[in-house]
């Protein structure tokens, strides 16, 4: 049986008590099922173990008994009918007038594994999402470079591909929480944030066949959207792993993903990977566009402001339990979520029950790579008394995830701030309701 | 056909170059070829529109005044920005917010925020009006960014921006920022007893 199956894969080193280890193999089937169909479907209940009861008889299912849909002729799979829940949601905490330069956030709480399917890879874009034809849509290479360089999608496809998984979070993931519980989802608080494996090359091959100066230290990349959207990259980046990308989790990208073609910068911002690429340009400076002054700059507490902020440091955040959720009754909780740095990869991650008075490490599960989404998990004992549960991830640098009042010694964060790595903590009540808290 | 000590040898080098092992091991050998067509940068020129805000290299030809950016404003950019650029249906204000910065309500508008006043030109040209972007001429560009400029109390009335004049506009956030001095907080990894 499934649920079988699920615990025998269980680590050895697991901190489950025996009893509560015997519980849970008494688990039924149908527990079992209703219990994944209620967490697939949005139900928000966190299924605790089922300790009582014995499994009512069966009946065999309709489904069983019938023929189900044919095969299409042409056809490209979706979503079972029942997990409408699964999806992208624009924020509801800000009133954006308009839905062109929006957001939406991804469905963290409802993710499986590690890779984030492509359509509920969350969105950020100044000028809606433009319908390019891969045909005519060209890159071109320029600026301070011995040839400048024409390419075609098809030229592109022509190199060797390159695949890696990598995450990608926009710097304003959790800018709406800093000093109020706005955000009551994980989803609304952390779904500025998706992993996937991209397909493309190296712009450093691009770049080496057009020839840079030795001037040149700074790189362009701009959209070909309504936007035209624009960062400044230093070369020595570009140069080390940023790629250009045309694929996804193993198709093309999707069109509000930069269909056909974006950059992708590993482990920074996500707004400087820009979308709907189709122009680098090296010059020797930084432009100092409205996109890196006026925004995506830091503000600080003696009035100046930090630009050039591009790393995603490292984070953790718990996605089950979390916001909104519901934990049936006391007894073994698995705690689940993601951890990620922008510095490099994941090496440990502790979980606090006591709002950070006390830690405990908790297992990661591989693949643990380089910038990407790392799973970790800890299995925790609810006896039904309140909790803050927290998570707190270290990365490859040594770099500790730190808390808003660690932030708040350097940083002003009263606004519209971004670059939020700080420690989340969701509350527990006695009734199991689950609830973003601030500590 | 490569050698397999040529492949070797590339293979250790993009270990030895790259920040992590497993995907140093799946980055293919960069073929010798390049695909790229040679383009002028004169075919270039309609896609070329950046401009180098601190210094202002890139901008066009071309002029505005005030009155004419006043002008210009009113008929293509009030839908979103309201009357005087003070805020309207779709976005706050632009005017305004100088000296806000070491106060809790910080404004952040072109005036306020911008270090550079090209900015103004490069955006405008690039993003505006949203639903018709890249459709403004370098005059109508150059007088919008007057326009709000004067607005902030940042130029005259009777100013006129162009190449030369609009990069000379000096901005109070002028030296508002400083380069990312990361990683700023300094945790420690407590296990026990630790708030």
């Amino acid at each position: 049986m499934a649920s079988d199956t699920r615990l025998r894969s269980l680590p050895k080193r697991t901190l489950l008590a025996r009893e509560e280890e015997a519980r849970l193999e008494s688990e039924d089937r149908r527990a079992f099922l209703r219990k994944s169909a209620a967490m697939a479907g949005g139900v928000l209940a966190v299924g605790s173990v089922t300790s009582a009861g014995r499994a009512a008889p069966l009946a065999v299912a309709p489904a069983t008994q019938e023929m189900g849909r044919p095969i299409e002729q042409w056809a490209y799979g979706s979503p079972s009918k029942f997990e409408k829940q699964f999806a992208r949601r624009r924020t509801d905490v800000l009133t954006n007038r308009q839905n062109w330069s929006d957001w939406s956030m991804t469905p963290i709480q409802g993710q499986q594994g590690i890779v984030t399917p492509n359509g509920v890879i969350f969105e950020r874009h100044h000028a809606g999402t433009p319908d390019i034809d891969p045909a005519t849509h060209r890159l071109v290479v320029h600026g301070m470079v011995r040839q400048p360089l024409e390419f075609s999608m098809s030229d592109l496809m022509r190199y060797p591909s390159v695949s890696r998984f990598y995450f990608l979070e926009c710097s304003g993931n959790g800018l709406t929480n800093w000093v109020k519980t706005s955000s009551q989802t994980v989803q609304q608080s952390h779904g500025l944030l998706s992993g996937g494996q991209w397909t493309g090359i190296p712009v450093s091959w691009l770049l080496d066949e057009a020839g840079v100066q030795p001037t040149g230290k700074w790189v362009l990349f701009e959209g070909a959207d309504g936007s035209a959207h624009t960062r400044s990259v230093p070369i020595e980046k570009v140069m080390d792993d940023v790629l250009i990308v045309y694929g996804a989790n193993g198709e093309m990208l999707r069109p509000e993903n930069g269909y056909p073609l974006r950059a992708f910068v590993p482990g920074w911002e996500g707004n400087v990977s820009v979308k709907w690429l189709r122009r680098i340009k090296v010059s020797d400076q930084p432009w100092h566009f409205r996109s890196e002054t006026a925004r995506y700059a830091d503000p600080l507490p003696d009035g100046r402001w930090r630009q050039f902020s591009f790393e995603m440091e490292c984070k953790s955040v718990i996605t089950r339990p979390s916001g909104e959720m519901k934990l049936d009754r006391p007894g073994p909780v698995e705690i689940i979520g993601f951890a990620w740095s922008g510095n490099g990869r994941i090496t440990a991650v502790d979980v606090s029950v006591d709002g950070g008075r006390n830690w405990q490490q908790a297992e990661l599960e591989a693949p643990v790579l380089d910038k990407m989404l790392t799973r970790f998990r800890y299995r925790w004992n609810w006896n039904g008394s309140p909790a803050v549960l927290q998570s707190r991830a270290v990365d490859s640098t040594g770099y500790v995830q730190p808390t808003v009042a660690d932030l708040q010694k350097t940083r002003f964060t009263t606004g519209f701030i971004q670059h939020h790595n700080g420690i989340q903590s969701w509350s527990i009540s006695p009734a199991g309701e689950v609830k973003y808290a601030l500590v | 056909m490569r050698s397999y000590s040529t492949l070797l040898g590339a293979a250790a080098l993009a270990v030895a170059g790259c920040a992590s092992m497993e995907h140093a091991a799946t980055t293919p050998v960069k073929p010798a070829a390049g695909y790229g067509k040679p383009i002028s940068e004169a075919d270039i020129a309609p896609w070329n529109i950046d401009i180098r805000t601190s210094d202002g290299r890139g901008l066009p030809p071309g002029s505005g005044s005030v009155a004419q950016g006043k002008a210009i404003y009113d008929a293509k950019c009030t839908a979103c920005h309201g009357a005087d650029a003070k805020g309207g249906a779709v976005y706050g204000t632009m005017v305004g917010g100088i000296g806000s910065f070491k106060t809790n309500a910080r404004v952040l508008t072109p005036g306020s925020m911008y270090p550079y006043a090209p900015i103004l030109f490069d955006y405008i040209r690039r993003t505006m009006p949203m639903d018709r972007p890249q459709s403004l001429t370098a005059n109508e560009v150059y007088a919008l960014s007057a326009y709000i400029l004067n607005l902030n109390g940042l130029v005259p009335a009777n100013a006129v921006m162009d190449a030369k004049t609009l990069p000379a506009v000096q901005m109070p956030n002028r030296e508002g920022f400083v380069r990312d001095d990361r990683p700023d907080a300094k945790a420690v990894r407590c296990m026990t007893g630790c708030n």
